[in-house]
């Protein structure tokens, strides 16, 4: 302790005669919180290559300062790690923001604590709408569920459908979409004739689609999360003929993952798609970032909804340090990504200043063949939306 | 009414095939085997690539998921499985659930962590009337396959010396030892088949469920319910179970959505409540 105390008073001495919150050469520790393991792992790729690429184009460095990057593997859904892992980062590693963050129980589990270090945490992915209620010092950059179900079904109505018929998969998202759709819908004067929640191991959708081609709805909007159960949901709608039988289908973009796609196959062709970023977005800025991502990673890979959030994740960082000159305390970093507005590859974005939410634009997409390989395509927007379970508030 | 029982008997025809390779190793063999479903994705990702590699149609696709999938499991059996027949039940597990893991991590490693692209042959996508029925293709070849298999089955083990020996073997070892049986070729044979089998269960299974490295531990529970249901040890017995779990859980989401994940639990239960053995368990037990 004896020894500690004139180093520090010659750093706030220091500090004092620079002026400056002199950390000039000090490294920027970001913790990411992420499945790079397991099932899921792709998304901790995506994350990286997001990352990576946001860094390679600024030198390695964020407000000046060399950046370094930690971390840690939830492996899926892992609340309780997800917390450890912000107690080491925080404690151990002395990090100076949280990012990365895929699934909603585990940002949920660290909520607390980053709320009494203080310490500034972007989220990259998870979307269900309360995370940036749980704590202050929490802001996302991604989206949330309810804010790309809603668009479809008012722009559904625009389209003069009336009638929908609602399959969700049985969890909390699942839940959320349903109830921001249902709402949306009901509140422009369309109504849902049924609804089915399918269990998460599902392996076989017959019975699911069959029961709906015996209901004849008008349309049918879905929403399940991205991986498995659309490939083989869209497998059976088609192998039982209901574009036949005139049901026209809808979902949110997660149906149609840039990562999946192809694998998804022919199934997704024509299928109509509301989500915040296609990778085939026609904007400069992605075309860029798409071929950037390429020449680093190569073409085994395509960037997903995850790299471009993650790339927007340091954009987000960098700016709010920029705003407050370097400082990373958490009350300052909050209070200037609060507000903050840029140009993301999927077009502008910004974190609401209420509620530390994104607003951003929520795209109809349809998913076509373009140069042999499956891609969204943007056809209609809707602008600057907000989190629809917030606004409601 | 007559398409839900119809999906019912395809589904369960393709849990019948994935799990039949399970009845051989775990029934007839009495090795708890938990790594069955690796087996399956092994044969899976051997089609896939047989597939969208080398420009194979599906039906060599299939030739190659069971040699694939026969190859790997007799490998396995000489190095590891062979040292545990005569072990507790609970080091098997041990065993087989490690080898899970291992092969969830390799196929990670190998082909990333996405789902692999299928698109079956064109004589196999799409529906046709049968009976006054829209029936899906693919569905339809799944249930020929499955009755075929039986059949095929039933014709080694209960025909010839081959399925003698192994009845014999597996009733009593040291007996059929002293007959002159070569015990241990045998079961490493048998084994292999089984995993073949499973091989070609899970290219099978391609047009319906999607193939990734999880597939190994997601569908496991699936393919010990039908076996456990079934009774171990016998193929007709999984085969009765598979088709009634598959016709109970499609029917069950079709009629109860709400309740419709949970039936395939519920029969299980009560089946195993009345029936300890199994539906039709193997003689002697």
């Amino acid at each position: 302790m004896l020894k500690k105390t004139p180093v520090i008073a010659a750093l706030a001495l220091a500090c004092g005669l620079l002026g400056t919150p002199a950390q000039a050469d000090e490294t920027l520790r970001i913790g990411v919180i992420a499945s790079y393991s397991g099932p899921y792992a792709d998304y901790g790729r995506q994350f990286d290559a997001g990352i990576q690429l946001y860094l390679k184009e600024h030198g390695g460095k964020i407000a000046g300062k060399k950046v370094e990057i930690i971390k840690k593997d939830t492996a899926g859904p892992a609340p309780d790690a997800a917390k450890r892992f912000a107690q080491e980062l925080i404690v151990r590693d002395k990090v100076s923001f949280i990012t990365g963050l895929d699934f909603s129980p585990n940002a949920y589990a660290l909520a607390p604590i980053v709320t009494q270090a203080k310490v500034p945490t972007v989220v990259m992915n998870a979307s269900s709408s309360a995370i940036t209620t749980s704590s202050p010092y929490i802001a996302r950059v991604s989206f949330t569920v309810q804010q790309v179900s809603a668009p479809m079904a008012t722009w559904l109505l625009k389209q003069g459908v009336k009638e929908t018929y609602v399959v969700v998969a049985d969890y909390a998202s699942g839940t959320d979409a349903h109830t921001a759709f249902e709402q949306a819908f009901a509140m422009g004067g369309g109504k849902v004739v049924g609804s089915v929640r399918t269990p998460m191991n599902n392996p076989d959708f017959s019975a699911y689609v069959q029961r709906i081609k015996d209901a004849k709805p008008e349309s049918v909007f879905f929403f399940f999360p991205s991986g498995v159960m659309p490939p083989a949901f869209l497998k059976a709608w088609k192998e039982r003929g209901m574009e036949e039988a005139g049901i026209k289908l809808f979902a949110t973009g997660e149906a149609t993952d840039d990562s999946y796609l192809e694998a998804t196959g022919d199934a997704a062709l024509g299928l109509i798609t509301s989500h915040h970023y296609s990778y085939a977005h026609k904007s400069e800025k992605n075309q860029k970032f798409v071929k950037d991502f390429y020449d680093t990673f190569g073409k085994s890979m395509r960037p997903s909804y995850f790299a471009i959030t993650a790339y927007d994740g340091m954009a987000a960082i960098a700016g709010a340090l920029q705003k407050t000159g370097g400082d990373v305390s958490g009350d300052k970093v909050m209070a200037a990504l609060k507000g903050l507005q840029f140009e993301s590859p999927r077009g502008p974005i910004e974190i609401d200043a209420a509620t530390g939410d994104i607003v951003q634009t929520v795209y109809i997409r349809r998913t076509e063949r373009v140069g042999g390989e499956l891609v969204n395509v943007e056809f209609d927007q809707f602008d600057k939306v907000k989190d629809p379970a917030k606004a409601a508030k | 009414m007559g398409i839900v029982i119809f999906d019912g008997i395809a589904y369960g025809m393709l849990l019948f095939l994935i799990a039949v390779g399970l009845s051989v190793t775990m029934g007839l063999m009495s090795f708890v085997n938990l790594a069955h479903g690796a087996f399956a994705m092994i044969g899976g990702y051997a089609a896939v690539t047989a597939m969208n590699q080398f420009g194979l149609g599906f039906f060599p696709a299939l030739v190659a998921s069971f040699v694939a999938a026969a190859l790997v499991g007799g490998v396995l059996e000489f190095t590891l499985y062979r040292r545990l027949y005569r072990a507790h039940p609970l080091d098997q597990v041990l065993l087989s659930i490690g080898l899970v893991f291992v092969s969830v991590a390799v196929f990670t490693y190998f082909f990333g962590p996405t789902i692999q692209a299928f698109s079956p042959p064109e004589s196999l996508t799409g529906s046709m009337s049968l009976m006054g029925l829209e029936v899906g293709r693919y569905r339809l070849f799944l249930i020929v396959c499955g009755f075929a298999i039986l059949a095929g089955l039933l014709l080694v083990l209960n025909r010839t010396r081959y399925g003698a020996m192994v009845r014999a073997a597996v009733d009593n070892q040291r007996v059929a030892r002293g007959t002159g049986i070569h015990v241990q070729r045998l079961f490493f044979l048998t084994f292999a088949f089984g995993c073949g089998l499973a091989g070609l269960g899970g290219a099978l299974s391609l047009g319906i469920l999607g193939l990734e490295p999880s597939f190994a531990l997601k569908y496991l529970i699936f393919f010990l319910i039908v076996v456990c249901v079934g009774g171990a040890g016998t193929i007709i017995g999984p085969f009765v179970a598979a088709l009634l779990v598959g016709i109970v859980d499609v029917a069950g989401k079709y009629y109860l959505p709400e309740l419709g994940a949970f039936l395939i639990y519920v029969f299980m239960v009560i089946t195993l409540l009345v029936r300890p053995n199994g539906l039709i368990p193997r003689k002697g037990l």
